[in-house]
């Protein structure tokens, strides 16, 4: 069946529903958003804990009850929520390949905004050397076992170590703690602060060499930073943050992708490399709160009525990357439209010097009046970029630290 | 027919069988497919919960032309029938093969000194189509090589298949064809005797008249249990990683090492499924359950495919593994008759059992023969059509009319892998159902792929759950 609409949305979490949102109440015409999961709503659906604003009340919100706002936000202002449907691939420009239980479409847009999301790196694509052991989880799966079975001993085991540091590891003990696990200790590679995860061992500057166990996980083999190893016994251990967009349908494509994210490139209004094609969310880079997702959602909107009143693409832009301690920047791309950098560390930096260069000439070199830690990200206003020639080479920003 | 994992096995004159395969690998599911033709009573007997568990699930998935054997052996005559064997049987069955050819690649110039005699080996094991490529022509053949291929010896003919569907569907037409499988079923004492031997398991004893001894690693000790110590296995390892498949349009062939001195080198090769692999390690072991990893056996990998296939090393990895070859320190397959206990021994099928299986299995058919078994007349077997996993050929989420008659086949539930709760349900009713999740991946690819369960992990479980054993001691969900 092929099908034409507006504007196509791609994944029903809080980036992509935001985006629907702004845009069926700006008159865009048919607003379609397809959701492959089987409920629309996104990650927040499985984090059942506040941190996710407020309603109008001024009560805080859980994940599920911010996902059903986000969804009714979006049908109330005109948007169709799809769920359980899958966009497969491109059948040509702006054109996609879905699979649904009703059936096959081809559905044409004149926009398409890919809110595809992320996931925590399992793992295999960690290389933790080892056997192949039952009990071994992300956050993600751990959240959403729980979600649809409660707290069950076979799939969560007795007592559990968690790998990572983020803000998403807190999460992960949070929810075993709930479901009656013993948390053993959190392994952190970074150093971790003693007292992040409350009465639970933090081992921070360590990392996971291996894992123990046929059948049932059995433990897990660590390494600190002076070189001591240890097993820590367990029967559950959950891999957490660690982002890798899902970036199957930018990559189909062709879109370029930025380096340091692996999240397609876009300039400040959310333009990927194609015209008509946006990326939002934590499809850019992962690991965001999701009131940042639905943010860029909401600020994609304007770029995508551009887009619809036949505005022209503006092309290019000059790339952007991060160097030395950075781990990456995004936007990608720096267009005619002025936007914040939004800038992730590798490790801690106090009150760093950050610089931005282009064609090696420095533009600006500035110390940050606060640190910059591996799990939070950190806003650069406008004027840091205030300087670049867009008929220049790449910006560079990087750290005197 | 049945299929038992669970409680006493059959006693009484139904516990008698003419044949008992031990081991339900992909040689021990051949044979037990290829004796399935003939009005024998025959039981097939796994110590795991599942077929193709061991050895049969952890390989590079090529199916060989046999090239490269020692010429005149029993390995290189089988190896060459079960290439020309298997590709009839995939092709009726379903089994995914894809005939890429292999371009063996000199890095240097004594490997490439090396190609002209490996194009006359291969001359004498019956291969007549081999050609050697300039580095020119390598470089045109496959644009993403890394720097310093100084030319190939092509190999068309040589493919990569689906291993897990092949054990699959010779153990289901068996099955299908009258054969008893018993799962969970660890033979731990042979009484030989006559006319039956006892066969002590775990689940009770078994009585037959002939016994096939395809235990793989295990298959020097199960021949000690009937008293024979002919040859002992020494596992040798090899660890592999799975790339994304991103990386796939980054290879056409399989890119195989040149032999040398410094040892066998690693391979590159796309897979049925669409991702590339990368391996093996060949490290000679004592622990026969030592499937595991290590940091060592992974970076070295990663350093000589990077050297060969540079942009792989960008790409994902989705999964790491080992498995164990059935070293003997003899360069033939150690494949005997012993007339006097009725019993053959299959041992020693190192890296080629799964291209050779089914002629393994006519050879083993003859040996039983010469062990006095009468197999009687031959008859049809039962008809098979696999479940494709191929990502060449058409999958269910792309096929309207699948979907339009049962619409759980357009209900993607493991997205990575574009797994349908179609497919899932039909595996999970399939004539031998998996024992546990690892066999729903390997019947279907669910929770195979980028994420490894992070999105689908709860909801393949789920389904799992509806079916299995847990389901009926809780009661309705």
């Amino acid at each position: 069946m092929n099908r034409t609409v507006d504007v196509l949305v791609v994944g029903a979490g809080p980036a992509g529903l935001a985006a629907a949102a702004r845009l069926a109440a700006s008159g865009a015409g048919r607003v379609e958003v397809l959701e492959r999961e089987r409920a629309a709503g996104g990650v927040p659906r499985h984090c059942a804990r506040p941190g996710f604003g407020a309603d109008a009340r001024g009560l805080p919100l859980d994940g599920p009850a911010y996902a059903r706002r986000a969804v009714r936000a979006a049908l109330r202002a005109g948007a169709t929520v799809r769920a359980g449907v899958s966009a497969t691939g491109w059948a040509g420009p702006l054109t996609l390949d879905v699979t649904a239980p009703s059936g096959l479409e081809r559905i044409r847009a004149r926009a398409v905004v890919l809110a595809t999301g992320a996931r925590e790196r399992p793992r295999s694509a960690r290389l933790v050397p080892g056997s192949r052991p039952a009990g071994v989880l992300t956050t993600g799966e751990l959240q959403r076992l729980v979600l649809r079975f409660g707290a069950r001993r076979e799939h969560l085991g007795r007592r559990a170590v968690v790998v990572g540091g983020d803000p998403v590891a807190r999460d992960a003990v949070r929810t075993l703690r709930r479901a009656g696990v013993e948390v053993a200790a959190v392994v952190a590679e970074p150093p971790v602060g003693r007292h992040a995860f409350g009465a639970v061992p933090v081992l921070g500057g360590t990392v996971v060499t291996e894992l123990v166990g046929r059948g049932r996980l059995t433990g897990v083999a660590v390494r600190g930073g002076d070189g001591r190893t240890a097993t820590l016994r367990c029967d559950t251990v959950v891999f957490t943050g660690d982002w890798i967009p899902d970036h199957e349908l930018a990559r189909a494509r062709g879109l370029p992708l930025v380096p340091g994210t692996r999240g397609p490139a876009t300039d400040g209004s959310f333009r990927t490399a194609e015209p008509g094609i946006f990326a939002v969310g934590n499809l850019l880079r992962g690991g965001e709160p999701a009131l940042v997702a639905a943010a860029e959602g909401r600020a994609a909107a304007a770029a995508v009525l551009d887009r619809l009143d036949g505005r022209p693409w503006p092309g290019g832009g000059v790339p952007v990357t991060a160097s030395g301690p950075l781990r990456w920047v995004t936007p990608g791309l720096l267009g005619p439209v002025a936007a914040p950098l939004i800038l992730r560390a590798d490790r801690r930096l106090v009150r760093p010097v950050l610089t931005v260069t282009q064609d090696g000439v420095p533009l600006r070199r500035e110390r940050l009046s606060g640190s910059l830690a591996p799990w939070r990200s950190v806003r650069l206003p406008l004027h840091w970029t205030s300087g670049v020639d867009l008929t220049g080479g790449p910006v560079v920003v990087g750290s005197e630290d | 027919m049945s299929v038992t994992r669970t409680g006493a096995l059959p006693v009484g004159a139904d516990a008698a069988y003419d044949v008992v395969v031990v081991g339900a690998g992909v040689v021990g599911s051949a044979i037990a497919r290829t004796l399935a033709r003939h009005p024998l009573r025959i039981a097939l007997v796994e110590a795991s919960n599942d077929v193709g568990d061991g050895t049969s699930k952890a390989n590079t998935a090529i199916l060989h032309t046999g090239f490269d054997a020692a010429p005149g052996t029993l390995e290189a005559r089988l190896v060459r029938e079960g290439h020309r064997l298997l590709s009839a049987y995939a092709r009726e069955t379903g089994i995914p093969v894809e005939p890429l050819g292999a371009l063996l690649v000199a890095w240097d110039e004594g490997q490439r000194a090396a190609l002209p005699r490996l194009a006359e080996k291969a001359e004498r094991n019956g291969h007549r189509t081999t050609r050697l490529l300039t580095a020119a022509e390598l470089r045109a053949r496959e644009p993403h090589l890394g720097p310093g291929g100084l030319g190939a010896l092509e190999v068309p003919g040589e493919a990569v298949i689906c291993p897990w569907t092949t054990t699959l569907a010779y153990a289901t037409q068996a099955v299908r064809s009258g054969v008893d499988l018993h799962l969970n079923c660890s033979v731990e004492q042979v009484r030989p005797g006559d006319p039956y031997h006892r066969l002590v398991t775990r689940r009770g004893v078994l009585r037959t008249r002939h016994l096939v001894n395809a235990c793989g690693l295990h298959a020097d000790a199960f021949d000690a249990l009937v008293g024979r110590e002919d040859f002992v296995v020494t596992p040798r390892r090899g660890q592999l990683l799975v790339f994304d498949k991103f990386a796939r349009d980054l290879v056409r062939h399989i890119l195989l090492p040149v032999p040398g001195p410094l040892g066998k080198g690693v391979l590159i090769t796309p897979t049925v499924y669409g991702n590339v692999m990368l391996g093996p390690t060949a490290e000679d072991l004592d622990d026969k359950t030592a499937t595991g990893t290590t940091a060592e056996g992974l970076a070295g990998l990663r350093e000589q495919g990077g050297r060969i296939l540079p942009a792989l090393l960008d790409e994902e990895v989705t999964a790491v593994y080992a498995g164990l070859r059935a070293a003997t320190g003899q360069e033939d397959y150690r494949i005997a008759a012993h007339p006097g206990l009725r019993y053959v021994t299959v041992g020693g099928i190192r890296s080629t059992g799964l291209t050779a299986s089914l002629a393994v299995a006519e050879h083993v058919r003859g040996l039983l023969a010469d062990c006095g078994l009468d197999p009687g007349p031959e008859r049809p077997l039962a008809r098979l059509r696999m479940p494709n996993l191929g990502e060449a050929f058409s999958r269910p989420y792309r096929d309207a009319r699948l979907i339009a008659g049962n619409p759980e086949f357009g209900a993607i539930v493991c997205h990575c892998e574009r797994v349908t709760e179609g497919e899932i349900r039909a595996a999970l009713t399939s004539t031998i159902p998996p024992g546990g999740l690892d066999g729903l991946r390997r019947r279907t690819r669910a929770r195979g792929g980028r994420c490894q369960g992070h999105h689908c992990g709860a909801e393949v479980r789920a389904l799992f759950e509806e079916y299995g054993p847990e389901k009926k001691g809780r009661g309705a969900r």
